[in-house]
């Protein structure tokens, strides 16, 4: 009934190839849209955006940049914790070196340092697949670690061996370093996380993404309908890395505040991944979805008992956490595989036809 | 045969200076081995433009080997393929499809998990030129490139009557669908050489039907030459100008399908006789 899409006549290709061809998703999002650019703002406290919002956001970007590599182009990837270290260490030296430099640009920039490092890696994806290809990410993720801690110009020689996020200024609001406030990291984050969506949610519905998919769906016929294999594999990688990167240089600057190499291992390449399964692979949607389920569980199970009057240990949080993660990946990978993006688009068709199923 | 009378016509791919009847591809002692199996042994023949050219013989015999070398997914060890005048020798099958060859095969490989539109439309990838820079805005010369060759692969769509799947993924549809989906996945390359490898196996006889009347329509309509393997030997000596035949890897015979069907290497080889 609020779903109904009869009636909704396409008359020309261009209308069939809007962003939104059916109404009610338009207007979905743009409710969403006035929720986070205006409602959040007004209502939510420091603690709200530090602690869900920001890395909400910046998680999901994580997560979108890994799903065009593996839920899109079908390489399986390992090193996205590295990857997005690069792209903050090249954040931090950008600044640094150009303290003149705008940060977003800095950012901007600072993507296609870990897009260079993620077509480097990506270079056995030519010869080798699946399981061995994600090993050979797997000591992507190893040495990057491993350069960071022992290449000290990359912290500017700091003793602590950290980097920490100077304090930067745009528009004469700052938005890194400790003086900021949350509210406008949460804008900055929450404006280029809505650009790099909807650039990628172009790129991933024309010519490229089709390349993608073709090649993730099968490769020798790809090859056979006359796409590059190795063009297309590169440029997978490097369009995920440039994303990634970007995300984790705004994991850095606009959330954590400062960082050591240890930040970015395995641990952090694992989130993402379980991110981008548990939200959908192959979906736009989906890491937004997985973000916030990864990032609100620890929260809300930190708060919500608390305020039934249960006291619960922060250890106690951390193992039900954990469990409770681990439960969700198994039983997503075993009935369904599409993540919550396919539940969502379910509920949608189930929309689309209620109240007459029939 | 007359054309479907509601189809639409449908032109010819541009740039086609090789008048109808003359030579296409000319395969020339060509000997492939894997090792020391060897597939094909010192087989020569030719296609000729607007032609519908039949490869047959028993299982095993080095068809659809033929096909991966003339399209270039095997290089043979000898031998020559000349394709519209020009000697070719080791090359990426992406390079045979820049060149106008595409072709079907014996078991479906469409992309599963994407659209029936999608996969016809990832058959013009080749044709489609737009940077990443303008397709990441959807807009000017990405978008409009994008409506161009959806507009094709409309025409394809509706020249194969699958409308109504349009916005299916290929893994949901039935077995003689899929085929058809990738005869338009083909088509959409617009290939000045189509080479379909067994496009009636595992069908019923309507199917077959529908399917030698897209082949026959591809063939009048868009002028598109076409090699083919198949078993049917009612629908290869229906359809097919002249006739290849090949057993054990080497060449038996080569001609008009009543040729091909009174000689008596074929017989004992392949065909038999009737009981």
């Amino acid at each position: 009934m609020f779903y109904r899409v009869a009636g909704q006549y396409k008359t020309s290709y261009q209308a069939d190839y809007a962003l939104f061809p059916v109404k009610q998703d338009a207007l979905l999002l743009a409710l969403i849209l006035v929720v986070a650019f205006v409602v959040f703002p007004l209502t939510a406290s420091d603690f709200m955006f530090r602690a869900l919002l920001i890395p909400v956001l910046i998680y999901a970007l994580a997560a979108l940049g890994l799903n065009i590599l593996t839920g899109y182009a079908g390489q399986l990837s390992l090193g996205t914790g590295a990857f997005m270290g690069v792209g903050a260490y090249a954040c931090y030296k950008l600044v640094t070196i150009f303290p003149e430099l705008n940060i977003i640009v800095a950012i901007a920039l600072s993507g296609f340092f870990s897009a260079a490092v993620g077509v480097a890696f990506g270079l056995p994806s030519l010869r080798i697949k699946g399981f061995y290809l994600a090993i050979a990410t797997l000591a992507a993720q190893f040495f990057l670690v491993w350069l960071f801690q022992k290449w000290a110009w990359l912290y500017n020689y700091n003793a602590s061996g950290a980097i920490q996020v100077p304090n930067t200024q745009m528009f004469g609001v700052t938005v890194t370093g400790a003086r900021a406030s949350a509210m406008s990291q949460y804008f900055v984050v929450l404006s280029v996380v809505c650009i790099v969506t909807f650039l990628a949610i172009n790129i991933t519905r024309g010519r490229i993404g089709r390349t993608w998919k073709a090649v993730r769906d099968m490769d020798i016929a790809a090859e056979l309908v006359g796409i590059n294999l190795m063009k297309a594999k590169l440029s997978a990688f490097f369009v995920s890395s440039y994303i990634v990167g970007i995300a984790g240089a705004l994991f850095v600057f606009l959330w954590r505040g400062a960082a050591e190499a240890d930040l970015f291992d395995i641990q952090l390449s694992f989130r993402v991944l379980f991110i981008a399964i548990i939200g959908g692979l192959g979906s736009i949607l989906g890491n937004y979805l997985g973000a916030l389920l990864i990032v609100a569980l620890p929260v809300i199970i930190g708060t919500v008992p608390a305020l039934f009057g249960l006291p619960i240990s922060s250890a106690m949080v951390e193992h039900l956490n954990t469990m409770i993660i681990g439960a969700l990946i198994i039983g997503f990978l075993i009935v369904e595989p599409h993540g919550l993006a396919r539940f969502w688009a379910v509920i949608r068709e189930k929309l689309i036809i209620w109240p007459f199923p029939h | 045969m007359n054309a479907h009378p509601d189809h639409h016509v449908i032109v010819a791919p541009p740039g086609d200076d090789i008048a109808k009847g003359d030579l296409l591809m000319e395969v020339k002692n060509v000997s492939l081995a894997f090792g020391g199996v060897k597939a094909i042994t010192d087989i020569s023949f030719d296609v000729r433009k607007g032609e519908i050219r039949a490869i047959i013989g028993p299982n095993g015999a080095g068809k659809t080997s033929m096909l991966n070398v003339i399209n270039g997914f095997y290089t043979p060890q000898v031998g020559t393929i000349t394709f519209r005048g020009q000697e070719r020798r080791a090359m990426k099958p992406h390079h045979a499809v820049r060149q106008g060859i595409a072709r079907t095969f014996q078991n479906v490989a469409l992309f599963k998990g994407m659209s029936t539109l999608d996969n016809i439309m990832a058959g013009r990838s080749v044709l489609m030129k737009r940077s990443i820079g303008w397709q990441m805005l959807w807009h000017g010369p990405a978008l409009a490139e994008e409506i161009e060759h959806r507009e094709k692969v409309e025409e394809i769509i509706d020249f194969l009557e699958i409308e109504h799947i349009r916005r299916t993924p290929v893994g949901k549809l039935p077995y003689g669908l899929q085929k058809r989906v990738e005869l338009g996945r083909a088509l959409a390359m617009e290939p000045s050489l189509l080479l379909l490898d067994e496009p009636m196996a595992g069908m019923n006889l309507e199917e077959k039907e529908d399917m030698s009347r897209f082949i026959l329509d591809v063939n009048q309509q868009r002028g598109t030459t076409i090699a083919l393997i198949e078993h049917d030997m009612g629908v290869v000596m229906d359809l097919s100008d002249r006739v290849v035949v090949l057993d054990y890897g080497k060449k038996i015979a080569d001609g008009a399908p009543d040729e091909v069907k009174n000689n008596q290497a074929v017989i004992d080889a392949y065909l038999g006789v009737p009981h």
